[in-house]
């Protein structure tokens, strides 16, 4: 299997055998990390953009360090810092950074869609680091990848997805992944938030935590996006942790070798326990070591692209 | 279907890697300082070969790395990414003789990855390239140390060099 794609826009146009090359190419790229000499040439002389249109820290350091390790240049550009405050429009920019002989943007947009957009207008390779509530592609490679590495397969795994799926990007993507590559998977959260309608993404919803936990062989737990909410969409925090924080006690009735994500940032003592966050059953921070690692490998598969006289097949 | 002819069978693949084993013993008289490193797909096969060979003649064991060069390639642009395999170096380089191998020597491109993928890794003492064929048509200023057989080729043909197939026995094949 290889990959023929010009673009990283989504998960969910992917087949699972191009998923499967993501994760295969990023074992590999994951080894170069843990040399005394974390660099590589592959992209030696390329030019990459980090288009962040809305604040992040830990997917723009992340690309940021990936595209350093593969040699290649990278520039990071803000929306504080921009000319969208002076009114350009995001296909203006683009073609600006292009003009620079841009070769790479990775966008971060409030707006769902974009990436797709900038791949019509620019030429660059297009690679989307999180587009409003519509997908993440580079988290739920990571978290796929995370998880293969753990438990040796995704196919037949429970994965329960918990929290504020209807605007959760980190969600989506991960849905089509995870199903994709053969895994159960249900969401778990207040019903504000995670409609039944999610059922024909092929998944379980339950609005119960601890029949969504029982089985789980994987916990993904996400964070109250407040800046999304156009609404309040539940009560209180207070009640929210009540109902679906992941406690103590509520751990201890899961599968003993149930494993604990988090995209991040966290919100201790609210979507989790501080505790449990930090224990041995938590994979949070070898989920931000291999997000490195994944980033690497779809910078490098999205170079090699189409071929030389290609069309764009993302 | 193209023409092939078989240009090394498995008895004399085997001759050639025992010829080479004690060819790298002859050059190399302290042998606790030489290690192989086997460039896939291929190269690593070779290399553990030669390794069980070397052992017997040195009466010690002859470590083995994988190195991937891939991503050290001078070609990556402009083309469908290649497979990506993982570089297994379980020791450290600097101060070694580390003997290359690889199945088909070619342009010498591989050879020359090998060698700035290598140096990501320590500062080898030498570098000393074995190869089971040779094939001609060099892009770059490298030659073989060892060579089971040196096969003339046209450029339009192919070299095919195929090693533990389930089912068929050792062959280097010539695609006309």
């Amino acid at each position: 299997m290889s990959w023929h794609r010009k673009h990283l826009l989504d998960i969910e146009s992917l087949s699972a055998g191009e998923i499967v090359t993501v994760l295969d190419t990023a074992r590999a790229f994951k080894a170069v990390g843990e040399r005394a000499i974390k660099k590589v040439p592959a992209l030696r002389g390329k030019t990459v953009v980090n288009l962040f249109i809305e604040p992040s820290t830990r997917t723009r350091i992340s690309f940021e360090l990936a595209a350093q390790r593969l040699t290649a240049d990278i520039v990071n550009f803000s929306a504080d810092a921009s000319s969208f405050k002076k009114g350009e429009t995001l296909k203006d920019t683009a073609r600006n950074l292009e003009a620079l002989n841009a070769d790479f943007i990775i966008i971060r947009h409030s707006a769902s869609g974009a990436p797709h957009f900038l791949s019509r207008v620019v030429n660059a390779h297009i690679i989307n680091a999180g587009d409003g509530a519509h997908e993440h592609p580079t988290q739920a490679l990571l978290d796929t990848f995370t998880i293969r590495e753990k438990k040796g397969r995704i196919e037949g795994l429970n994965v329960t997805i918990l929290g504020d799926i209807l605007y959760s990007r980190v969600a989506r993507s991960n849905i089509w992944a995870l199903t994709k590559l053969g895994a159960n998977v249900t969401l778990c959260g207040p019903s504000t938030l995670v409609p039944k309608t999610f059922e024909q993404m092929g998944c379980r919803v339950t609005h119960n935590m601890e029949e969504a936990i029982e089985h789980a062989d994987i916990i993904n737990l996400l964070r109250i996006q407040h800046e999304r909410q156009r609404q309040t969409m539940f009560p209180s925090i207070g009640e929210y942790t009540t109902l679906f924080g992941l406690t103590k006690a509520r751990l201890a009735r899961t599968k003993p070798d149930a494993l604990i994500m988090h995209p991040g940032p966290i919100n201790r003592g609210v979507e989790i326990d501080s505790d449990i966050a930090d224990s041995g059953r938590s994979l949070i921070l070898e989920q931000v070591t291999n997000g490195l690692a994944v980033r690497m490998a779809v910078l490098f598969l999205v170079n090699g692209g189409p071929g030389p006289q290609g069309v764009a097949v993302g | 279907m193209p023409e092939t002819l078989v240009v090394l069978p498995a008895a004399a693949i085997q001759r050639a890697l025992n010829r080479i084993a004690h060819e790298i013993a002859e050059r190399n008289e302290n042998s606790t300082e030489v290690v192989l490193v086997g460039i896939p797909v291929g190269g690593d096969v070779l290399a553990l070969r030669l390794s069980a060979i070397l052992a017997e003649i040195w009466q010690q064991p002859v470590p083995v790395g994988i190195l991937d060069v891939t991503l050290y390639r001078d070609d990556l642009g402009g083309r469908i990414a290649p497979a990506v395999r993982p570089t297994v170096i379980p020791f450290d380089v600097t101060g070694k003789t580390v003997v290359l191998v690889d199945d088909v020597l070619f342009s010498g491109r591989t050879t020359r990855a090998a060698m700035d993928a290598i140096n990501d890794f320590g500062r080898p003492k030498k570098i000393q390239l074995a190869v089971l064929v040779d094939r001609g048509h060099r892009e770059l200023p490298i030659k073989a140390d060892f060579v089971g057989k040196n096969i003339p080729t046209a450029l339009s043909e192919k070299i095919r060099v195929r090693l533990e197939v389930p089912g068929r026995a050792d062959e280097v094949v010539l695609e006309k």
